[in-house]
């Protein structure tokens, strides 16, 4: 059995004339916390859907747990939870029949489903309004909720994009000690977001990723050390000229 | 597959129809409304084209010194409004009739010449009269020939004796039977079967609107990651609109039979209307994907959904009664026509299950709906991933 989660060999993108990732190499160990950082346009996302099956690479090797997403696409997507970009859930749904819908898809059973979904609810600080629509929650809750339903059938390997886009400090810090808390029960956690401070604070290795190319790869302190800079941000303007939140 | 799956999207899309208040309202009160509405007001039959009425004629006269039957037919023959089927039995002609075949079926008695004879030996002296009744039977399900056709037949039949001379100074007379046992037909009857399809119809816009929200609001994304396959997604679907469907002709029933909709039928035939409703509703949800494919947004859905939703209204359902000839034509190419051709043969034509009239709509109906659902899941599959 491998011990990699998430291996990754010369993994190419194209959409038209444009090159999303290009020859990117990658292996992620289980257990690990690992950071996908880049502005936007860099590439992250297209490596996320391409890991969970959603998006055809145009070249290369992909696989989770040593299964390749391209052939053994039902086996990955039983071992993967995703929290999306988008905050998708169902607005017409209360917060509870949202995770149950999920664990239904998900093949759960029935008991254990009402005992994860009242722990994540708990966890997420939503127990209060488990039973309310959430076309009623505020943007915060909805993306604490969004992320919830990646977790409800306790996948090995968590695909996190950008899980705290638009949240407040708190909602933001809740997340983080969430993230933590999933590592310490051994889950394989892909993290991309643009917010250096995140990476720094949860991430074992982060990857950073330019115009579809791997441009450093390392612990947060070993690369910031190495590189002679105070943070990632920085670390990142050396690499590219540019700050992450510019348009690449 | 997995039932779990399949069942838990399937309650989701129940949920939306119930808690979301415009699709709530399409989907169920507006049919209502629209029934109670036209249930209450409809009247009138419309249109002003010149129309054939088929009418099938069984001859038992025996003539005498003359042959009233063969002037009385060759009257018909002669008019342009009607067309003459003639047949040897009565039996065959009422199982035309049961199946649209014919709009009207007349029985000529066996003393129809000697009535006549009688009449002209002494027309002025009805004692003398033989008597001699024609028998009509007429198409329940179109409230053109229950209207139309009586008139035409009795003035026909007056032409036989003086101009001008009333009914009751004749020893011809014309008597309607109903082939279905009612105490009235009203136009709440011949509407109805239509209304059965007309409430389905609208799944079409529901159908593209959750399809492209579901797209719109990356649900489709979330969806596609979970282990669900798109056989069970797309059946799914299918298990939530039909359940829709058969609530929607649950409610069309009620309301029509609080408005006073009493056919003389057994339950086969209530069951039969539901069972067709729900191979109806196939039909709907492929056309509600073909629409979600063409639709960049669910606003665009709304109106491209119109696309599909008024051929299929307009051409058959009630409503396409009182259309001109050419777009009754035309209505031979939507679904539903065939379902409303059934249904009214079933309910007010008094048709078996087993006639051809049936079998064939229901094969008509079945075959394109899961043709036109086939094509739909194709169409949205090539351009959107399932």
């Amino acid at each position: 059995m491998t011990e990699q989660a998430i291996t990754i060999q010369d993994l190419t993108k194209k959409f038209e004339d444009k090159t999303a990732l290009e020859d990117l190499n990658l292996q992620v160990a289980k257990g690990e916390l690992f950071g996908l950082l880049g502005p936007n346009g860099a590439g992250k996302t297209t490596t996320i859907n391409i890991l969970c099956g959603l998006v055809k690479p145009t070249s290369g090797i992909a696989k989770v747990y040593g299964y390749d997403v391209q052939r053994e696409t039902m086996k990955v997507k039983e071992l993967i939870g995703v929290c999306t970009q988008e905050t998708a859930i169902y607005p017409y749904l209360t917060g509870f029949e949202n995770l149950e819908l999920f664990g239904n898809l998900n093949s759960m059973d029935k008991n254990l489903l009402k005992e994860r979904s009242k722990m994540l609810l708990t966890k997420m600080g939503l127990e209060g309004d488990a039973k309310r629509v959430t076309g009623k929650y505020s943007g915060g809750m909805k993306r604490r909720l969004s992320l919830a339903l990646a977790l409800i059938h306790d996948p090995q390997v968590v695909f996190l994009d950008e899980p705290t886009v638009a949240m407040d400090p708190q909602s933001r810090h809740a997340v983080w000690d969430f993230v933590r808390d999933q590592k310490t029960h051994g889950k394989t956690i892909i993290l991309t977001t643009h917010y250096m401070e995140e990476a720094e604070e949860l991430c074992d290795r982060v990857g950073i990723i330019d115009h579809g190319k791997l441009i450093a790869l390392g612990p947060p302190r070993e690369l910031i050390a190495k590189n002679q800079v105070r943070n990632l941000e920085d670390l990142f303007i050396k690499l590219t000229g540019r700050t992450i939140r510019e348009e690449a | 597959m997995q039932f779990q799956r399949i069942f838990a999207l399937a309650k989701k899309e129940l949920k939306k129809t119930i808690r979301e208040p415009a699709v709530l309202f399409m989907i169920f009160l507006f049919p209502i409304v629209f029934v109670f509405a036209f249930g209450a007001s409809f009247g009138g039959v419309g249109g002003s084209q010149t129309v054939t009425y088929q009418i099938g004629v069984v001859n038992l006269d025996h003539a005498c010194s003359v042959n009233a039957s063969q002037t009385l037919l060759t009257s018909m023959f002669n008019s342009e409004i009607l067309n003459v089927h003639l047949y040897t039995d009565n039996k065959t002609a009422q199982n035309d009739l049961s199946q649209g075949k014919v709009q009207a079926v007349m029985i000529i008695p066996t003393n129809f010449s000697e009535g006549l004879a009688s009449y002209q030996a002494a027309p002025n002296n009805p004692s003398a009269w033989t008597n001699a009744t024609l028998s009509i039977f007429l198409d329940k399900g179109s409230i053109v020939a229950t209207q139309a056709i009586p008139p035409i037949l009795q003035q026909t039949l007056t032409s036989l004796t003086d101009k001008g001379q009333a009914a009751n100074q004749s020893p011809l007379k014309m008597e309607t039977a109903s082939l279905v046992e009612v105490k009235t037909v009203s136009a709440l009857d011949f509407i109805v079967p239509g209304m059965f399809t007309f409430a389905s119809i609208f799944l079409i816009m529901m159908v593209a609107q959750s399809f492209t929200q579901d797209r719109e609001n990356g649900m489709m994304k979330r969806i596609r990651i979970t282990p669900v396959t798109p056989t069970e997604f797309m059946a799914s679907q299918v298990v939530a609109y039909m359940s829709i469907a058969i609530i929607q002709a649950v409610l069309v029933f009620a309301m029509t039979y609080a408005l006073g909709f009493r056919p003389n039928v057994g339950l086969p035939a209530y069951a039969f209307a539901f069972v067709l409703v729900m191979i109806f509703s196939l039909s709907n949800v492929g056309f509600g994907l073909i629409t979600a494919t063409i639709s960049k947004s669910a606003s665009a859905a709304t109106g491209l959904s119109f696309l599909f939703v008024l051929p299929q209204l307009f051409l058959g359902t009630f409503v396409g009664a009182s259309l001109s000839s050419g777009a009754q034509v035309a209505g031979k190419f939507v679904p539903s026509y065939y379902v409303t051709d059934a249904l009214t043969s079933v309910f007010l034509r008094g048709a078996t299950l087993a006639s051809p009239t049936i079998l064939i709509d229901l094969a008509l109906v079945s075959v394109s709906c899961v043709a036109i659902l086939v094509v739909g899941i194709v169409l949205y599959a090539k351009y959107y991933k399932i």
